[in-house]
């Protein structure tokens, strides 16, 4: 009895998501070998995530990203090994790949896990609408596939010895090879992103328009902040798709986000439940909102907006 | 070029998601339905594809009578005709779901030829299994690019754009193939009058699928903890300005 865990690095350097999934897969292993598969390099530090054995997938087409291929080598090893479980985070590249390996194999897949208990059939409680509802469900299969939503549970280490390594080189299709990454485009100009800012300032419908954002702008570049807004101003045409918070557009995860005439709909509330606080700026004090926000200021975003920069500028000057 | 997309019924959840007393479904009575986000973007692409090569666009459900409304929208912005798998209230677990678009697919390019590219959004909006498109595209022995925000259409082949940190990944696949795509894609056209009128009088073929049993078998929903929060009001108005820069100061981000 063992678990398998599909684990995604960045130039070796295994991903925070791929770290929670082996610790997830640990829980659910309960004392079973813990075995990892990689493809292309070598990922360091896993012994101290508990994985017992590191198996290396090599193949020149793991030089670029290429999920067929992935989810192949993954259904090659999982052929071998046996395990009562394949698992991966939750993440856009996991998500691909497993839905590769259960294509392949015929076998259902539990996306985007929070909980999983094993057993036939196996337990899990998992995501929906981007973790606005969760599922309970039964995963009736003979190899539970599984990906872990981001975030649900920590990255934990455990004292152990590094990984024994063993390397293969999977034989792949042709149309496992027909889907890879052949170029790359839109490189971003730079300045500070969404997905990483540390303050994001937000406005919804409530701006009125393209030109309401000036408050807005102002008051993210005195925090060194960036410009977000609701599904409703990027479907209005007001804003580019890439400033949008919510299920739909980008996750934040900001130490504050500063909320400006937005309703708080789910959809929303999907995107920037990552932030640590909350301020929302609402004309109506009974917006779904200001049950997620820390802090509230009711009223109009056009008048508090320039009186809150105003009263940085004159707390630094 | 033969295109089909896709879609599924979703309600616009609002505020608050509320359950059925039996916690198997969102309690819906009182909310409206659209086109799964990521999906409507699959819609207006076929549409304008069909329009630049010419051809035939087609979109396909599966899910109860009422989202032939669904189908009736995906029309009213410019597909040709409908497909309605109907279904009962049960949800279909992601393998039923694929294998039912499988046959569905097999049966309509049997009759009228392959369809170039199938479109799927990249998740549903609502059960969000990340899965049926891929599930289709293997059964069908065709590529699969999935969480496209770039589609392009060449000699026999499709350009697809990945969004990826910092950037976009680029893939090249032959035709015929499937494609997953995401909001941002496009902006998709608001539907006109004689749009909507137009689309009352497209053919929609319906049929009625039997659902085996779900190999994902939902248990129950359960609505997460951490909603009704009492946040604290700073005050009213632009006079709140000091008390949210006190605020600023306390979280460390006004440096």
């Amino acid at each position: 009895m063992s678990v398998l865990v599909f684990v995604e690095h960045d130039g070796g350097e295994p991903t925070e998501p791929a770290l929670q999934a082996l610790t997830f897969a640990r829980g659910y292993a309960s004392g079973d070998p813990v075995h990892s598969l990689a493809v292309g390099l070598e990922p360091d530090g896993l012994g101290a995530y508990g994985v017992g054995t590191l198996h290396v997938a090599e193949h020149d087409v793991f030089g670029s990203y290429a999920p067929a291929a992935v989810a192949q080598a993954v259904v090659e090893l999982a052929g071998r090994l046996l395990p009562t479980a394949v698992i991966a985070a939750g993440t856009d590249a996991g998500n691909e790949v497993m839905a590769h390996v259960a294509a392949k194999l015929d076998l259902p897949l539990a996306a985007n896990c929070v909980e999983a208990t094993p057993g036939d059939p196996a337990r899990v409680t998992r995501v929906r609408w981007g973790g606005s509802l969760l599922e309970e469900a039964a995963l009736h299969a003979p190899v539970k596939l599984l990906t872990v939503q981001p975030h649900a549970v920590a990255a934990i280490e455990v004292p152990g010895e590094g990984p024994a390594v063993e390397r293969f080189a999977p034989v792949l299709g042709d149309a496992d090879l027909t889907v890879r990454v052949v170029g790359r485009t839109g490189e971003s100009a730079g300045g500070v992103s969404l997905s990483d800012a540390k303050v994001v300032v937000s406005a919804g419908r409530g701006a009125g328009s393209p030109e309401g954002f000036a408050g807005v702008e102002e008051l993210a570049g005195l925090l060194g902040g960036a410009v977000g807004c609701s599904r409703a101003v990027t479907m209005a045409g007001w804003r580019s798709h890439t400033d949008q918070v919510g299920q739909t557009g980008t996750k934040i995860a900001p130490d504050l986000y500063i909320a400006c005439g937005i309703s708080g709909a789910t959809q929303h509330m999907a995107g920037c439940k990552g932030a640590k606080a909350i301020l929302a700026i609402n004309v109506d004090r009974d917006a779904p909102i200001l049950s997620s926000a820390d802090y509230a200021v009711i009223g109009d975003l056009h008048e508090v907006v320039p009186a809150i920069s105003a009263e940085i500028r004159k707390a630094r000057s | 070029m033969r295109m089909l997309v896709c879609v599924k019924r979703v309600p616009m959840t609002g505020g608050k998601i509320v359950l059925t007393e039996d916690a198997q479904a969102i309690e819906t009575r009182h909310l409206g339905f659209t086109i799964s986000p990521h999906e409507e973007c699959g819609v207006e692409e076929a549409v304008r594809l069909v329009e630049q090569h010419g051809g035939e666009s087609v979109v396909l459900t599966l899910g109860p009578p009422e989202a032939v409304e669904q189908l009736r929208d995906a029309m009213a912005i410019g597909a040709d005709r409908a497909i309605h798998l109907e279904t009962d209230v049960e949800e279909w677990d992601p393998q039923a779901t694929a294998a039912a678009i499988v046959d569905a697919i097999r049966a309509d390019e049997a009759a009228s030829g392959p369809f170039d590219l199938v479109f799927f959004g990249n998740e549903a909006a609502d059960s969000g299994n990340y899965q049926v498109g891929t599930r289709v595209a293997y059964a069908l022995g065709r590529p699969v690019a999935t969480g496209l925000r770039g589609v392009a259409v060449g000699d026999g082949t499709v350009r697809c754009e990945q969004e990826a940190p910092g950037g976009r990944d680029v893939y090249e696949l032959p035709l015929p193939a499937v494609v997953t795509v995401k909001e941002g894609l496009n902006l998709p056209r608001y539907p006109s009058v004689p749009g909507r009128l137009r689309a009352q009088r497209k053919p929609v073929t319906v049929s009625s699928p039997s659902r085996p049993p779900s190999r994902l078998e939902k248990l129950r929903l359960v609505v997460p903890e951490g909603q009704g929060k009492e946040a604290t009001i700073l005050g009213h108005g632009p006079d709140a300005a000091p008390a949210v820069v006190e605020v600023l100061r306390e979280l460390g981000v006004l440096s």
